[in-house]
């Protein structure tokens, strides 16, 4: 595992590492491009989505498939939904999942600010609205040692951001989740310093594997998973997927993060998986 | 049936039965999936949590028997401190096959570049003479004393599976921080000071009540 320290990256030295964990779709994706593009631009085609018959959750529609996937097994939905790190929702791994049942990511306002032209305030479905819903199957990978595969339902990144116009200052792009300790009890435990901030560099966020998520397996995002809204960077450990998240902010300073904060040499704000 | 029939006939075989039952539930979950997405890492940690809480208890063994006067609880110290080992060792054995892979290298640069895992092999190590020298034959053969002397090692075993524990947490200290003060309590009961306190509350109340002074 090769480990840089963000002074070692030039910022000429644009992420071509990405390429790595999904290298072989991107061959995969080249050649589909050519040769079947309706497939890409056409959504609907979701016969072949991603199913698990023990799925459950309303089912969103109109998701396209993508070649930016891996082509490993699925981890089962049961695994996806029970099996998280979710602090807001508490420390072990089903805490998510038995503590997030009531929480309410309807309605959901996300806060865009900072270097950018057009700044504001959107409704989660105004947010989304211009952009088409893709299934995306990544490897998450955890510090911890672990991974799963999960076919997400989302939309890349870099559509969105660009909407906002961000400025010629913008080098980062920094995104905090809801700090709400009565929805999500986790909060109230001062275990990480609340409420929950990652970032990206620009490029990093505008790469385009890099995504929102809104959705796993064809169906809405469980709220144990990151709901209504959350980010899925494959290439990089699980931490910098930050989830729930209700402000963006574009800036010229690196953002401070999470784990960084609380742990400064167990994770670089450049770790990669 | 005396008090001490009733311990090695009833109670004993009782708590035996008892403390596998952790064993029992992660074996049967381990191979039916019942402990989870994770079931290594799930098997090792609780196995972990296990040795660290049989151990803690064994140390609870001889506080209570200051407290409450009642000698025949030391019977159960000697199950207690075995399957503290059982459980750090099969704990032990799951990262040696599944995180190790059996492979010496790995576990040789874990316990150097790793420090929990480094003071994880100082809890568990000590426990094997105490574990090898824990029948009356062993006793007998050692003398009193020397083997009292070499079963002090379980302090040490203790300290460093608390430690082990705080090391190995990311965020969330709560839990080990727990186990910390449990120990710290165990350790305070021990000061000789106190430790006379305790066996004195005892002896002068049965004194008196021999006495029939209320
Ligand atoms: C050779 C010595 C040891 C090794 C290599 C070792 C290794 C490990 C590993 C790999 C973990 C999992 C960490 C994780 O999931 O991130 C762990 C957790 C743990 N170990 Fe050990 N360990 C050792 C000795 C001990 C001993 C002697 C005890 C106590 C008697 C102990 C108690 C624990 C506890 C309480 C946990 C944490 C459980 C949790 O996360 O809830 N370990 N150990």
């Amino acid at each position: 595992m090769l480990i840089r320290k963000p002074s070692d990256i030039k910022s000429s030295e644009i992420t071509p590492e990405s390429v790595y964990l999904n290298r072989r779709s991107f061959i995969r994706g080249a050649g589909s491009i050519a040769g079947a593009a309706a497939s890409l631009l056409v959504p609907g085609s979701a016969a072949a989505l991603a199913t698990d018959p023990k799925a459950s959750g309303e089912t969103l529609d109109k998701i396209s498939e993508t070649a930016f996937s891996t082509e490993e097994a699925l981890t089962p939905w049961k695994d996806v939904i029970r099996y998280n790190n979710f602090y807001e929702f508490g420390t072990n791994k089903r805490d998510p999942y038995d503590n997030a049942q009531d929480f309410k990511p309807r309605p959901w306002t996300i806060k865009v600010i900072g270097e950018c032209e057009k700044p504001g305030d959107l409704d989660l479905e105004d947010f989304l609205k211009p952009h088409a819903l893709e299934e995306r199957i990544y490897r998450l990978r955890c510090v911890e040692a672990w991974s799963m595969v999960v076919p997400w339902v989302g939309v890349p990144l870099a559509p969105i951001l660009k909407r906002f116009e961000p400025t010629s200052k913008a080098k980062y792009v920094a995104f905090r989740t809801l700090f709400n300790p009565g929805q999500m009890p986790g909060q109230k435990v001062p275990v990480l310093d609340w409420p929950y901030v990652e970032g990206l560099r620009i490029d990093e966020a505008m790469h385009p594997l890099t995504i929102f998520a809104v959705g796993l397996y064809g169906r809405v995002l469980p709220n144990q998973n990151g709901a209504p809204i959350r980010l899925v960077v494959p290439w990089k450990y699980g931490f910098k997927s930050i989830k729930s998240i209700v402000t963006i902010r574009f800036t010229e300073e690196e953002p401070p993060t999470s784990w960084n904060v609380a742990a400064p040499h167990e994770y670089g704000f450049y770790r990669d998986a | 049936m005396t008090q001490l029939q009733l311990v090695e006939r009833v109670l004993k075989p009782a708590v035996f039965i008892i403390a596998l039952i952790p064993f029992a539930y992660l074996l049967w979950g381990f191979f039916t999936g019942g402990i989870g997405a994770n079931p290594v890492n799930e098997f090792i940690r609780e196995t972990g949590l296990w040795g660290l809480r049989l151990l803690l208890l064994t140390l609870c063994v001889t506080p209570l028997r200051r407290i409450t006067g009642w000698n025949p609880i030391i019977k159960f110290r000697r199950m207690l401190g075995l399957y503290a080992f059982f459980y750090s060792a099969l704990h032990l054995i799951a990262y040696l096959i599944f995180e190790a892979e059996l492979s010496l290298v790995y576990v040789i640069k874990d316990a150097v570049y790793r420090m929990y895992i480094t003071v994880g092999w100082i809890g568990l190590l000590p426990l094997v003479p105490l574990a090898v020298t824990s029948t009356d034959g062993m006793l007998r053969r050692l003398g009193g004393k020397r083997w009292q002397q070499l079963h002090r090692l379980v302090y040490v075993a203790a300290v460093a599976s608390v430690g082990h524990y705080l090391l190995l947490v990311k965020a969330d200290l709560r839990d080990p921080l727990f186990y910390l003060a449990v120990f710290l309590l165990l350790m305070l009961l021990r000061l000789p000071p106190v430790a006379r306190q305790l066996s004195g509350l005892r002896s002068s109340e049965s004194g008196r009540a021999a006495k029939g002074i209320r």
